[in-house]
Formats: structure tokens, C-alpha cells, sequence
């Protein structure tokens, strides 16, 4: 692995972005705009908001990350340049890392935008205050982008790759606790959830909304997160082949 | 002769019964241009992509410059330019090519003029601060081969490199890869133009994963008692249609 060649690829990537505006506002515009409409949703309903507006902060930037970066990635396998790269002198972690160190400070960016929207202008109160906050949406994030970046693998077309939000984000959404209490779910969906990473980021989120100190319990959910972003990081490498089989 | 790429007793299956290529036997000479012609879906690219060490063998082997096909150290001395585009659309030429530089291993002292020379080769110069998007097909492929050009490999892959060219930059890409096997690299170049596979030093026809031919075209034409590639190739490919 070099290093110079995994910051080419992050740099080329940044790039790639830069030229490109829409996916730029998808990005940093989005989730800020849906979390203000999520504010007016609630609008005589301000505890509510309060409470759910820390865990959106984490499942937008997931959703949008996760798409985002499958797409990117599967583009880079149907175009052709993911073969020219593996014909060349390159490591397949210069390529992935690349991805991951790029989308991940995206990642930061966004939950730094998303957050600075929802603390000062839209006035959510969080026990824990800004930097927990930020720091589980940014984790939440990069694990959004691991996850597209392994899932990108699974897919040979961009409308493949967006099946997968209903596929895989969406039984994630319906069963992490954002809508009805996980232990008042039936308990099949509580196993299924429990292997599912997307709760240890809204675990995360609760934690940070409900107690002003950092909690064990929150170190213990962002540690299971990170794990899963290492693994998906790791098993996405695993899904770029040198050489394919016949 | 001196042998760039020898392929022996090659065979590939792909899922389980489809046999893409069956028993191929080929010794490509260094420093020509070497064409690969054959029908659609005759093999041709499946034999580039298992020369380049894309795609895994079923049963055989292929040396090139004496090593593995796919072993690390190739990945120096040869380019592939795939049937797809290969570049990023939304990068500038430019751009485009000082990311290959660096995958190539070139240091960024010896970039700048690399990337000239590039530029000049394909006639893109004036183009290098266009986005990719924005330039037409022809020029987008322009934009493919200067990256395959990168670091002037030993080994050129080309797969259907002119595709979409007009005939007056097809004839200068075509002097171009002479000019290349001149310098002494090697070129495999596909295509389904006969007038192209004309210009070749060597020609590889295949069919139905076989091997049909491997001559120059006149031996070809002799062979064939043809006037030209294109009849030839009829005769040996299009009478068994």
C-alpha cells in the first residue's frame, strides 16, 4: 500500500466531487433542509422534536452517505477504471482507503453543517452537548459510507444500487427505535435489529440526547460502529479482485 | 524472434459450460502492432483480459516477457485500455491524467512532461482543461489512449481503440501505433474494421473461441487466395455464418 497513491485517489475523488454541485447540496443541503422540515412537522411539538432531531442527525447523513458512495463506487466498477486500476501498479486498499478517508471527512463536514443547523438555528436541546453529538454523527456517517462502499459490490447497475436503500437501509430505519421502542417491537425484530449496525448509531444518538456526561454505554455504541466500519471496509477490499473469475 | 506475450494451450469457461476460449496457442512477436479480429462475441476481449491478468484461466498459461500473466511485476511494463471509456468524466483531462500518473508509479517531477507528451500523441493539448463530460466521443477516447500511454509501456492492450473516430484521426492513430511498435512496444490492438486489421504487422483471427488464423495479412491474403484482409476473413469466418 502507498501512501502517496491513497491520497491521489482521496484527492481525485474530492475532485470528481468539486465538479459535480448537485451531489455537493445532496450532501451539505440536504439533510440540514429535511431536519428544518422535520422541525415543522413538530412545530407544537417541540419535546418531541428535541428528542428525535439528535437521531436524525444520524440516519440522514447514513442514508445519503450510504447512497452516495454506492453509487460513486459502482460507477467505478461499470465504467472500466476500476479495471484499468487493477492492471496497474496499485494496491486494492489504495483504492478503497481513498474512498474511505474522502468520504468520511465529507462525512465530518456534513454532521458539522447538520449539527451547527440543528443546535443554532433550530434550537434542539442535547444533554450532552456538541461534541458527542458531532462526533456519533460523524462515525454515523462514515459508517454509511463503509456500508456503500461494500454494498456497491452487490450491485451491476446504479438502479440496483438504489434498490438497496429499501432493501437494506430501510428495515434498519423501521426497527432501530426511531419510531416505536425496540423492546415494544416483536422480538424476531429485536434480534434483527440487534445485528444490524444501524442502532448502535441511534443507540448512540439516545445516549447523547439523555445524559449530559459521556456514558460507557455510549463509548460501548460507537465502538460496535466503528467495528462495523472496519469490517465493511475490510470486506469491501475483499470484493475488488485483481483478477475475476471466469 | 523475440516473443512479448506466448500463450499456451489456453482455454476459459465461463459458469460452467460457456467455453469462451478453446485451446488457444500464440507467440506475439515485441515491437509489432498486433491485431485481434474476430466476429462479436467471438473472444476477443475475453483473450486481451486473461493477457493482462483481468480475468482467470481455466486451463493453460500465458508468459509475458517471460512472466506470469497478472504477476505484479507486469504492472510496470503494460497498459489496457478497455472497450469502456476508462476515464473520469467529471475530471478534466488533465486531471484525469495526473491521477494515472501517480497509479503508475511515476514520480511528479517526471509528471509534467509525461503528460505533455501524452497530450501531444493524441492531439489533445489544446483540450488537457476541458472536463471529460464535455468533449465528444472521439475526443473521450483520445483522452483513454493517452493514459494507455502513460510511462510508454512495454506491453499496449487495446481493446477496440478506434471506435467512434472519424477516418482522418483513425488514420493518425494508426500511424501513431506504428510509430509506438517502431520504439519497440508491443501493441494488441482489437478490432472489427478490416481496413484496420490491413495495417496490423500481425493478425489473430478468432471464432468461437477458437483460433482460426494467426498470420501477416498478406500470408493471409496468400494463404486465402484473397485481395484483401476483408475477403479473407469471409472466407474463413463469414462462409461458416
Amino acid at each position: 500500500m502507498s501512501i502517496v497513491k491513497t491520497l491521489a485517489t482521496s484527492r481525485r475523488v474530492l475532485n470528481q466531487l468539486l465538479h459535480d454541485p448537485r451531489t455537493l447540496a445532496m450532501m451539505f443541503v440536504v439533510p440540514p433542509v429535511l431536519l428544518t422540515i422535520m422541525k415543522y412537522v413538530f412545530q407544537d411539538q417541540s419535546r418531541v422534536f428535541d428528542h428525535i432531531a439528535p437521531m436524525l442527525l444520524g440516519v440522514f447523513p447514513l442514508t445519503m452517505m450510504f447512497l452516495i458512495t454506492s453509487i460513486v463506487t459502482l460507477r467505478e466498477r461499470t465504467s472500466g477504471t476500476l479495471d484499468r486500476l487493477m492492471t496497474m501498479p496499485i494496491s486494492k486498499f489504495d483504492f478503497i482507503f481513498g474512498y474511505a478517508i474522502v468520504f468520511c471527512f465529507l462525512g465530518f463536514l456534513q454532521a458539522t453543517i447538520t449539527g451547527f443547523v440543528m443546535f443554532n438555528i433550530l434550537g434542539v436541546n442535547v444533554a450532552a452537548g456538541y461534541l458527542p453529538t458531532i462526533i456519533a454523527a460523524v462515525l454515523t456517517a462514515s459508517l454509511g459510507t463503509a456500508l456503500g462502499l461494500f454494498m456497491s459490490a452487490f450491485a451491476s447497475s446504479e438502479f440496483q444500487a438504489i434498490q438497496y436503500m429499501p432493501a437494506f437501509i430501510f428495515p434498519q430505519l423501521l426497527t432501530c427505535g426511531l419510531f416505536v421502542a425496540r423492546d415494544s417491537m416483536a422480538t424476531p425484530l429485536q434480534w434483527f435489529s440487534n445485528i444490524m449496525p444501524l442502532i448502535y448509531s441511534v443507540d448512540a444518538m439516545k445516549q447523547v440526547t439523555d445524559n449530559s456526561a459521556w456514558t460507557s454505554a455510549l463509548t460501548g455504541d460507537l465502538v460496535v460502529v466503528v467495528a462495523f466500519v472496519v469490517g465493511a471496509l475490510i470486506f469491501g477490499s475483499l470484493t475488488i479482485r485483481r483478477r475475476e473469475k471466469s | 524472434m523475440n516473443t512479448a506475450v506466448k500463450v499456451k494451450d489456453l482455454s476459459v469457461i465461463i459458469g460452467n459450460h460457456f467455453r469462451a476460449l478453446d485451446n488457444i496457442n500464440l507467440e506475439l512477436p515485441v515491437g509489432k502492432t498486433i491485431g485481434v479480429i474476430g466476429p462479436s462475441g467471438a473472444g476477443k476481449t475475453t483473450l486481451i483480459r486473461c493477457i493482462v491478468g483481468r480475468l482467470r484461466i481455466t486451463s493453460g498459461d500465458i508468459m509475458i516477457f517471460g512472466q506470469s500473466a497478472g504477476s505484479p511485476e507486469l504492472r510496470e511494463q503494460l497498459s489496457y485500455m478497455t472497450q469502456e471509456l476508462s476515464v473520469y468524466p467529471d475530471l478534466t483531462v488533465i486531471e484525469n491524467l495526473r491521477y494515472f500518473v501517480t497509479m503508475a508509479g511515476k514520480s511528479k517531477k517526471s509528471a509534467h512532461e509525461i503528460i505533455d507528451g501524452v497530450l501531444k500523441d493524441v492531439d489533445m493539448t489544446n483540450r488537457a482543461g476541458n472536463l471529460v463530460r464535455n468533449l465528444s466521443t472521439g475526443q473521450k477516447q483520445r483522452v483513454s489512449l493517452a493514459i494507455a500511454l502513460i510511462g510508454r509501456p512495454k506491453l499496449m492492450v487495446l481493446d477496440e481503440p478506434t471506435v467512434g473516430l472519424d477516418p482522418v484521426l483513425r488514420d493518425k492513430l494508426w500511424k501513431l501505433f506504428a510509430r509506438l511498435a517502431g520504439e519497440g512496444i508491443t501493441l494488441i490492438i482489437t478490432s472489427h474494421t478490416m481496413d484496420e486489421a490491413e495495417r496490423c504487422d500481425d493478425l489473430v483471427l478468432i471464432r468461437d473461441g477458437k483460433l482460426v488464423s494467426h498470420s501477416t495479412p498478406s500470408e493471409l491474403r496468400k494463404r486465402t487466395n484473397s485481395k484483401t484482409v476483408e475477403e479473407s476473413f469471409l472466407k474463413l469466418v463469414g462462409g461458416q455464418e
